[in-house]
């Protein structure tokens, strides 16, 4: 008996560990997005990579300052200054000798350059020092010969969130509002549609007798079978001839004409609500209309919810069709005009893409807060109804 | 037909009305269009001219064609079954008695709900070849990472690793199937004194099955599609076209050298694909799928 709890304790302990790890795995992605899109560049490319962003403060002339880390010296160096170039450089003590610097030029010679000796900078591998910059540097002809050499144990570091990056990655996509705009335009359109028109096509399919009605549902059915790329080109050259691309028009009008998806999973839910009801309501007299908008529909709201939400998400989504169909800046959506900045500036500020895709994915993430109940019944539904 | 009968017809063709209009006009027509296109040298500027099987001979001779298949065909024999079974295992792991099952189900969740453009940014970043954190942490442990994106042979691998992360929509439907499963079931088997892994097969699996095939097809279908993800993180397909998935190819066809013939003639294909893959998925799997109620 002793054995076997031992064994079941095991096996939670197990459990756990492996949710855990898993649990890690799965949110590291999103983690690491919004933790780069919070760094200043520097830190998005420094190796071993920086997991908190955070800004360094050095001391310096007796006064706090923010500053950005430069290079380590772990060998005592000097801090001289070349009067020829009128600047300022470290160099290991090693190469300084009577006042001059002792080094090799590009074609192997030996040179011997008159230096001022500023600072001495008494830097080990055990006490390196560190070179800092202000963050803001002053412009002006000395900007570049703005830095200090200081003990790295002086240098601390405070966690500091760039908000403004995404304010920087806003004006970065140029379009941004507009974006914004379409997409929220798109996302309303395409609810409202799909909303009333697969719930009325649903309720024809589910809650009147009519000849003929299951073998023109099997028809629609069976056109879930087809993939969108067969019936791509010719919905495209087709909107073409109506003037309709670089307008935002190809990417709505369709919803309005009831997907089948949608028109089965609402009669799914039409079916369940009894009959009698309908009846009751036609010996009254009413119209199968008003038993459509006064009855059906407010008895199907969650189902009504699981549909307009899983349209909204396909729409703030979609990518495929934005592509197609979009060809002005201005008329792009969310999802097109990310790829859009991604193709134009990628590779190299990281951060500010990281801030765009979080303010892309965001949305949704908190949507799905809001009505996590209404989603897992939704998701849970097209599965076990399919 | 009586007069009732008469007026129960045109009631009900009044309200799927919106979905005849959108059958014909997003479906049928489209569908007969492409059939004709794919037989056809076209390019939207002019009119469509009949060329007989010329698209389909050049497709099949077409080593691009080919390669596409080829990456989209690796794609899915690796991500398929891994989605499968991980999305399984994390849901029967949450199916346990756990506390704080909500969270983790939202964990294992949260990613599939990403917006597929954002991820590919994120999945960009993960396996950049410089500062890619992943190539890090692999090293923390002592790998040397590859070059993910700029590899060959790492292209694809990066692509099924990004669909494992998205599994969380089959996770949950699963989930909802093994709560559906009755409890009774698995108290007489512990009667019998059948063991975890005697339950998992002879009661969880077979009670789960038709979602199991469900998420299969659906499986199959996406899989074949797959769009998007290389569409943005490989452009015109990737180092020597490793990353060039067939509805890449497709698309490039119609939509950068406006070879819509062919484009349709790639798409009739890849509707033929599908088709044969989910009757063969359905004739294998039918004798295993157990419908209550029946």
């Amino acid at each position: 008996m002793k054995e076997r709890y031992y064994g079941r304790l095991v096996g939670r302990v197990v459990l756990y560990v492996v949710l855990l790890a898993g649990s890690v795995v799965f949110m590291l992605p999103l983690a690491w997005m919004i933790s780069t899109a919070l760094k200043p560049i520097e830190q998005t490319m420094s190796m071993p990579p920086t997991w908190i962003p955070h800004r360094h403060f050095a001391e310096i002339d007796g006064r706090r300052m923010p500053v950005k880390k430069g290079e380590t010296f772990t060998e005592p160096c000097y801090v001289v200054y070349d009067g020829l170039l009128a600047r300022r450089f470290v160099v290991p003590q090693s190469q300084v000798r009577e006042g001059r610097l002792i080094r090799h030029n590009i074609s192997g010679e030996t040179e011997r350059i008159p230096v001022d000796i500023l600072e001495e900078i008494p830097a080990s591998v055990t006490e390196p020092w560190v070179r800092v910059f202000p963050e803001e540097r002053v412009p002006g002809p000395q900007a570049r010969d703005q830095w200090w050499v200081v003990p790295s144990n002086r240098l601390t570091a405070k966690i500091a969130p760039r908000w403004e990056n995404f304010v920087n990655a806003i004006r970065a996509m140029k379009y941004f509002p507009l974006y914004l705009k379409n997409t929220l335009i798109l996302c309303f359109l395409t609810v409202v549609g799909t909303v009333f028109s697969s719930s009325l096509a649903a309720y024809g399919f589910s809650r009147i007798q009519w000849r003929g009605r299951n073998k023109v549902f099997l028809v629609a059915l069976a056109t879930m079978m087809i993939p969108f790329p067969v019936v791509m080109v010719p919905i495209y050259c087709m909107f073409r001839w109506l003037g309709w691309i670089g307008t935002l028009r190809p990417l709505w009008v369709g919803s309005f004409f009831a997907g089948a998806f949608n028109v089965f999973l609402l009669r799914q839910f039409f079916l369940t609500i009894p009959k009698d009801l309908s009846d009751a309501a036609r010996i009254d007299g009413c119209s199968e209309l008003r038993i459509y908008w006064q009855i059906m529909l407010p008895l199907c709201r969650p189902a009504l919810m699981v549909v307009a939400l899983f349209q909204f998400m396909f729409t703030w989504n979609d990518f495929l069709g934005p592509l197609i169909y979009l060809t002005d800046q201005k008329t792009f959506t969310l999802a097109l005009g990310l790829q859009f900045f991604q193709s134009q500036h990628g590779g190299t500020e990281w951060h500010y893409l990281m801030a765009a895709s979080t303010l892309v994915a965001l949305p949704v993430i908190v949507l799905f807060f809001f009505t996590q109940k209404t989603f897992i019944e939704g998701i849970s539904m097209t599965g076990l109804k399919g | 037909m009586t007069r009732g009968e008469w007026r129960n017809l045109g009631v009900g063709l009044a309200f799927i009305s919106p979905w005849i209009i959108g059958f014909l006009a997003f479906t049928l027509y489209p569908a007969l269009a492409s059939i004709y296109y794919s037989f056809c040298d076209y390019d939207v500027f002019s009119r469509p001219v009949w060329i007989g099987l010329l698209n389909y001979r050049d497709m099949f001779t077409d080593k691009v064609f080919w390669k596409s298949l080829y990456n989209t065909m690796y794609y899915a024999v690796f991500s398929l079954p891994l989605g499968l079974v991980i999305s399984l295992l994390i849901a029967v792991m949450l199916n346990q008695q756990i506390q704080a099952r909500p969270l983790f189900r939202t964990i294992y969740f949260l990613p599939s709900l990403v917006p597929v453009v954002a991820s590919a940014m994120i999945w960009l970043w993960i396996l950049n070849g410089k500062y890619g954190i992943l190539n890090y942490l692999l090293g923390l442990v002592g790998l040397q990472g590859p070059d993910w994106l700029a590899d060959e042979l790492w292209t694809k691998p990066s692509l099924i690793l990004m669909s494992v992360w998205g599994v969380g929509g089959s996770m949950v439907i699963y989930l909802a199937a093994l709560q559906d499963v009755p409890r009774e079931l698995y108290e007489s088997a512990l009667i019998d004194g059948a063991s975890a892994w005697h339950k998992f097969v002879h009661v969880t699996i077979p009670m789960i099955s038709p979602v199991i095939y469900f998420n299969l097809i659906m499986g199959i279908i996406g899989a074949l599609q797959v769009f998007a993800q290389p569409y943005i993180m490989f452009g015109g397909g990737g180092p020597n076209r490793s990353a060039l998935f067939y509805a890449v190819y497709l698309y490039q066809n119609a939509f950068d050298y406006y070879e819509m013939g062919f484009a349709s003639a790639m798409a009739w294909v890849l509707f033929i694909i599908i088709f044969f893959l989910t009757w063969v998925a359905t004739r294998t799997t039918r004798r295993h799928i157990y419908y209550a109620g029946e």
